[in-house]
């Protein structure tokens, strides 16, 4: 658990001596907040609500859920360089480079939701509910980019290099973001698209936001099925799920790797 | 130990008592029939070595012989598929945690974070060795000095020197001060400011009575550093001795002569009748090389030879013995380079160059 520590150290570290990496990391999600705000803000009809209302909480689920890629491109890129394999050559738990790895990440995503929530407000968003009820939302954001993350260990190790860890996850998370009730209504798609983004964790953790949040998620609930009624019991199932695959797979695949 | 280790023992270490030998040595590390596959390819055939307690052996061979997944096998990175291993006495399948306590890693994979300083890698390896705080810092302290570094003890590693960072890359492997060091191609890559750099440190390290497994591609590197040196070739070890035994094997120096076409079976019929000696052509290059002993005064007496026989070589010299020489006396064949999962990433294709033989 030290160990891991250490590791997730070294990570916040490496922001300090190369904060390029910080501020590149904020500064796309800034760009899409801005972007869908002021490009589809005055296209997306949103009754009684602005859009940025509705926008805030799904781009907030979509950059943690792209903690997927930042966690498997750093560890293909320690696999690549050589890292990994000191790592293991030291007397310290299987698990603590993973462990420390996933809690980097997190930690990053602490940061990144900040910075966007500060130029959220700036643009316009307000949150209606209470403090309780929004602490418990960003708690739900960490802990789902935090399930997303372990997703980002098994993909970065499972891969021979680097670049195809990243497209790896942007052909996955690309469409797993967008086919989903976060930007848009999906009474757009067709019928069985639909079921697609009512059943998509993205979905159910935008529409569980929103409601922490004290919004009606508008952009959703078109088949009234378990999802839609229940988003946020149904999004910790999905968090609980991916931790509970991709925990085991992602610690007994570090165990074995072997760089190349 | 099983037999075939003292039988090939006893060939190429000539004079030694065999049995004493086995009895009387302390192996800091052992490995017995490693095999390793990966896929088609036979990473290691049936590797036994041995290093005794305070020594250094030197792992020489060429590029996919084998060298890298002998480091790894050792260093608990990699699971052999059959065979045993032993590092201080402990075995390296069953009880890796414990080897790793005692083991120091550093060669042409294992790695540091190259965003990070010098000072902040070794405190951190420090932790993960499970120094305290302070202790950590103390270390990295006295190995930045060590190793000439503290200079650049608070610049990211992406600006040292190739000569800088494996400097550095060896003084993380050295926090625990560990039983056994691993060397994988220390120098390889290095310019040779760097090398010379490198063997100073290592020698320093070897004099301070650490247990060595260094692997290399450059005779002249295992010469310099190495007590003992293996050969290996297809992931078997083919000979062990010392550089001398070993070099004698080769046979020392040898002179090689480059003449026309027309002329080359006719000078290597002298050359082998001069130097009393079997010589080797290569076709292509119209190149006769033999085994010289007596080193200048053969090649004079070569020219001689030439001149009197109304040859002109193209070009005529001593040559130290290489690598190459090392495997063309012990296999027939120059030194392959052979494609296999750990060098998958340079994508080289197998090599043909095998010498011709007479």
């Amino acid at each position: 658990m030290i160990d891991g520590l250490i590791i997730m150290k070294r990570q916040l570290l490496q922001l300090i001596r190369l904060p390029e990496v910080l501020i590149f990391s904020t500064i796309q999600p800034v760009m899409f907040v801005l972007l869908f705000r002021y490009v589809f803000g005055g296209a997306i009809n949103t009754p009684g609500t602005d859009y940025v209302q509705l926008l805030m909480p799904g781009i907030f689920v979509q950059t943690v859920a792209f903690t997927v890629a930042a966690t498997a491109i750093g560890l293909s890129e320690d696999m690549s360089k050589g890292l990994i394999d000191r790592f293991r050559s030291l007397p310290i738990s299987r698990s603590a480079v993973v462990l420390g790895r996933t809690l980097g990440d997190a930690t990053l995503n602490i940061v990144v939701l900040i910075v966007m929530g500060l130029t959220g407000v700036l643009v316009g968003w307000r949150p209606s509910s209470g403090a309780l009820s929004i602490a418990a939302g960003f708690g739900m954001l960490l802990l789902f980019g935090y399930a997303m993350s372990w997703m980002g260990v098994l993909v970065g190790l499972s891969v021979r290099d680097t670049r195809v860890a990243n497209s790896v996850v942007f052909l996955f998370v690309f469409p797993m973001t967008f086919l989903s009730n976060a930007f848009a209504p999906t009474t757009g798609m067709p019928k069985p698209l639909q079921y697609v983004a009512e059943w998509n964790p993205v979905s159910t953790m935008v529409a569980g936001i929103r409601s922490l949040f004290g919004l009606t998620n508008q952009f959703g609930a078109t088949a009234n099925s378990f999802p839609s009624q229940h988003p946020i019991t149904m999004s910790l199932i999905y968090i609980i799920l991916i931790m509970v695959i991709f925990i085991p797979l992602s610690v007994q695949k570090y165990k074995k790797v072997s760089p190349r | 130990m099983n037999g075939d280790f003292i039988g090939s023992e006893a060939i190429v270490i000539t004079g030694e008592v065999i049995g004493v030998v086995i009895v009387s040595k302390k192996y800091a590390v052992v490995a017995e029939n490693l095999v390793k596959t990966y896929g088609e390819t036979r990473a290691l055939d049936g590797l036994s070595l041995e290093v005794e307690e305070g020594t250094v052996l030197g792992v020489l061979g060429p590029n996919g012989a084998g060298k890298t997944t002998t480091v790894r096998i050792l260093a608990t990175l990699l699971t052999p598929d059959s065979g045993h291993a032993s590092v201080a006495g402990i075995d390296v399948v069953k009880d890796p945690q414990k080897v790793r306590e005692l083991i120091g890693l550093s060669g042409q994979y294992a790695a540091v974070d190259e965003t990070l300083t010098g000072w902040d890698n070794l405190v951190m390896f420090g932790r993960l060795y499970h120094l305290n705080v302070k202790g950590a810092k103390e270390r990295a302290t006295q190995l930045l000095e060590q190793f000439s570094l503290t200079d650049a003890a608070r610049r990211p590693i992406k600006t040292y020197s190739g000569g800088m960072r494996r400097r550095l890359d060896l003084a993380a492997s050295l926090i625990i001060k560990p039983k056994v060091l691993f060397l994988d191609e220390p120098t390889t890559g290095l310019d040779p400011r760097g090398r010379l750099e490198m063997w100073e440190v290592i020698d320093e390290l070897v004099k301070g009575g650490v247990t060595l497994l260094l692997t290399t591609q450059y005779l002249e590197e295992a010469d310099q550093l190495a007590d003992e040196i293996a050969v290996i070739d297809h992931g078997r070890v083919i000979a062990r001795g010392t550089s001398d035994s070993l070099k004698k094997e080769v046979g020392g120096e040898r002179l090689e002569v480059t003449v026309e076409q027309s002329k080359v079976a006719e000078t290597a019929k002298l050359l082998s009748e001069l130097t009393q000696s079997k010589a080797h052509i290569e076709e292509g290059l119209h190149r006769i090389s033999v085994v010289a002993h007596g080193g200048s005064a053969r090649l004079i007496e070569a020219v001689r030879a030439l001149d009197a026989a109304q040859i002109s070589p193209l070009d005529i010299g001593l040559k130290r013995p290489s690598l190459d020489d090392v495997f063309m006396s012990l296999t027939g064949h120059v030194a392959e380079e052979i494609l296999t999962e750990e060098e998958g990433g340079k994508k080289k294709g197998k090599k043909d160059k095998r010498g011709n033989r007479k």
